[in-house]
């Protein structure tokens, strides 16, 4: 088995074309992209408002709920009801973008929420006694402050989606997921395991790239050994703060 | 970047220590060794279904005639690949499974390109492995077609699929994706009938009736008897060269129970038509009715149960 | 909401199905990920270790997960075990990384109060580390719980009964009430399986509650 993918690996027809590992590698990488950033537009400034004003806290508990969501059932769901209203080839692409898009909701919802949450009050309050506006308070102490957290959101997200896009193949997405499903459905399976093998190298190197910016972006006084939420926060509070942090990657079907 | 380096190696030692352990284990190749049990008779008999209706359907009513002989038989429906339903059959989760003779041939004859009903049923049985049998086939046919829209037939002229050679190339296809390799799917269009689509829709079999129905594609490989074609006024495309050979439906079993269950299978088969089935499905599919319910008026309309 | 009422019985016996495929991996996960965890936190070498390759774990496509379990296990291919064990791998996939952090975030000052008490070895990870630890892996086992009823719903494809059935079927003949039942299915049960663990939680926390602390 692994010299058939290996030499599945080294074949020079899987690296040119439509088809080819290049191609299908850029694909997953745009839907990736694409429907974190939907997600993003919705979920930070819903998860920073609802952890500044500590308002509407429920809905991210419906959010961590949505997480039970069947994929497979939520791309079905979508691809009947969308597919009559859309025209062309993108009716293939906007339903999955849509469901990518709400899987990745919930982490970063959950992410930025827990970030703002878990800001130092005594922080928040000096911030205010200085004289700081709500919007100066959430915008230069909130935000800095819920960096670690709402960067493991995103990666929790990017994983998420990463792995979910390959299940989209079966509503006739692109990307990685292609080799995956072609490969089963035709009893290839070199292809198969070669998606699966890509999907998983794809996931890793697009973790280590936040986990780099994260280590750009978060002040080095707030990322203890540069891990984020992971380090060794020593007061009694870190326990309570961690119970809410999404730290742990969430993932549907593939 | 050296935490990333180590991150890759233990990725590739993860991956390669999972794969390892099934050394040589070809999950999805079809040469799993026999079961070592074999069944006896009065033991229960599971009739396996593969994930589409039609075949929910079958696995209904071989189950129900099983049960007016006497024999104490279940179904387990929605089992996904051919791949898996077949290792399923050798190794004895499952005892009976609806087949087709066509894709049974190719299945186990990757190469095999024989479309004549009688000689492709007679090439099954020479060579599903030596646990397995497969007993008589039925009339009826489930095989694959292309279809198009009434709209798009009028307007391009399209009756057969040879039709399609001069306008193909600005047509987009939609069918499962393995229909893009297999030698009866794209490359058997472009051999036999010089036809080439401009461009192609992996997609699963509902997809593909979807959208042809909302315009997004131009043809679609459709099962013959999918109730779909009638219910959107589909024009199948006649398959003049015989290209998709014969699909004619037929039960295949594991050897060791053969006798147990060979009168009343091959009964059922002698009562299969293409139209009943076409006519089952419609109310299985279009008017949603219960497939056992079905599968139970159709065996005691024909005495079987 | 008639395709329901008609097939209620149907419903409950694949959410029961469901439920022991999604509910016993996250039992057994839970035991293996403890010892794995505590060893990611005695050995801090071992961490980063630890967490890349149980997280590598998870991105492995779940339907070639299945598919490859018979190889590996020796077991039968429409066997419940393959789906159970490959939902344990992506429960202990999830859970090693919140047990050795919540075992890490106990603070200093703590154990070695404990230590001073005369809790050592195993008796004082039992008897303190754990029980302090008991909110942050809860909340990992919430995000498991969840995620492991949404991915078995894929073993409809081996041929595994549960309520993916209903998903599989309700589109293959488009029944929406099918469908949609399969889904809100799913996330009932994912609720009720979140509300046992909270309060499972609850009550192996009670110092929190007296605090007023949230589990």
């Amino acid at each position: 088995m692994i010299p058939s993918l290996v030499s599945w690996f080294t074949d020079p027809a899987n690296w040119s074309g439509e088809d080819g590992i290049p191609n299908r590698l850029l694909e997953h990488v745009a839907y990736t992209a694409e429907a974190i950033l939907v997600a993003a537009v919705v979920a930070i400034p819903l998860g920073l408002w609802v952890g500044h004003t500590g308002r509407a806290r429920w809905l991210v508990s419906l959010a961590n709920s949505a997480r039970a969501v069947p994929t497979l059932g939520l791309l079905f769901v979508v691809s009947l009801w969308l597919g009559p209203r859309i025209t062309g080839d993108l009716a293939f692409v906007v339903p999955s973008i849509i469901v990518l898009a709400l899987l990745a909701v919930p982490p970063l919802l959950a992410g930025t929420y827990a970030g703002v949450q878990a800001v130092d009050p005594a922080a928040r309050d000096a911030a205010k006694g200085v004289g700081m506006t709500p919007l100066q308070v959430l915008r230069q102490v909130e935000v800095p402050n819920a960096l670690p957290l709402l960067f493991s959101g995103v990666r929790s997200a990017v994983l998420q989606v990463v792995a979910t896009a390959s299940v989209a193949a079966v509503i006739s997405l692109g990307g990685l997921g292609r080799y995956l499903i072609d490969g089963i459905a035709l009893g290839d399976y070199p292809r198969a395991a070669a998606g699966a093998v890509l999907v998983a190298v794809l996931a890793v190197l697009l973790d280590g790239v936040f986990a780099l910016v994260q280590r750009r972006v978060v002040s080095p006084g707030l990322a203890p050994g540069g891990r984020g939420v992971s380090g060794r926060g020593k007061d009694s509070r870190s326990v309570e703060v961690e119970a809410d942090s999404p730290s742990t990657p969430v993932r549907a079907p593939a | 970047m050296k935490r990333t380096t180590s991150a890759l190696a233990l990725l590739a030692a993860s991956i390669l220590g999972l794969t390892a352990c099934g050394s040589g284990n070809d999950p999805l190749a079809s040469e799993t060794p026999a079961a070592t049990t074999s069944g006896g008779s009065g033991e229960p008999i599971v009739v396996g279904g593969a994930n589409f209706s039609e075949s929910t359907l079958l696995a209904e009513i071989y189950a129900g005639a099983l049960r007016a002989k006497g024999l104490d038989a279940t179904t387990k429906p929605n089992i996904g690949s051919r791949e898996i339903y077949l290792r399923a059959l050798e190794d004895n989760s499952v005892q009976v499974f609806p087949e087709y003779t066509g894709a049974l041939a190719l299945f186990y004859d990757k190469s095999y390109t024989g479309t004549d009903p009688e000689e492709v049923y007679a090439h099954v049985q020479d060579i599903v492995p030596d646990t397995l049998t497969v007993l008589d086939k039925s009339v009826a046919e489930d095989n694959d077609s292309i279809v198009v829209t009434k709209q798009t037939a009028t307007e391009k002229g399209l009756t057969t699929i040879e039709d399609l050679a001069p306008v193909a190339g600005d047509l987009t296809l939609a069918a499962p994706p393995e229909f893009k390799e297999r030698p009866q799917g794209i490359p058997g269009l472009e051999k036999t009938y010089g036809v080439t689509f401009g461009s192609f829709r992996p997609l699963n079999p509902q997809g593909v009736v979807q959208a042809l129905k909302n315009g997004q594609v131009d043809a679609a490989n459709i099962f013959s008897t999918d109730p779909s074609i009638a219910e959107n006024e589909f024009v199948q495309l006649e398959d003049t060269k015989k290209l998709f050979g014969s699909q004619n439906i037929v039960p295949l079993v594991r050897a060791d129970r053969a006798d147990e269950v060979r009168d009343a299978l091959n009964a059922v088969s002698a009562k299969l038509t293409t139209e009943s089935i076409a006519q089952m499905l419609k109310q299985t599919d279009i008017d949603k009715k219960d497939p056992k319910a079905v599968a139970q008026e159709f065996l005691s309309a024909n005495g079987l149960g | 909401m008639t395709w329901l009422a008609d097939n209620w019985r149907t419903v409950l016996d694949l959410a029961l199905s469901h439920l022991y495929l999604a509910g016993i991996p996250l039992v057994v996960g839970l035991l293996v990920s403890l010892p794995l965890g505590w060893a990611a936190k005695r050995w801090s070498r071992s961490y980063p270790a630890l967490i890349t390759t149980t997280g590598l774990l998870y991105t492995i496509p779940s339907l070639a997960l299945f598919v490859l379990m018979p190889g590996v296990l020796g077991t039968k291919i429409l066997d419940p075990v393959n789906v159970v064990v490959a939902m344990t791998v992506y429960t202990v996939a999830l859970l090693v990384r919140t047990v050795a952090d919540g075992l890490r975030a106990v603070p200093d000052h703590i154990e070695q109060a404990a230590t001073a008490m005369g809790y050592r070895g195993l008796r004082r990870l039992l008897g303190v580390e754990l029980p302090l630890a008991v909110p942050v892996i809860a909340a990992g086992l919430r995000v498991a719980a969840v995620s492991n009823v949404s991915i078995v719903s894929v073993a409809s494809l081996l041929g595994v009964s549960q309520l993916g059935d209903l998903l599989v079927d309700g589109y293959n003949r488009v029944i929406w009430g099918e469908l949609v039942t399969g889904i809100l299915a799913c996330v009932t049960l994912a609720l009720l399986l979140d509300l046992v663990i909270v309060t499972g939680s609850r009550v192996l926390t009670p110092w929190l509650r007296v605090q007023g602390g949230r589990a």
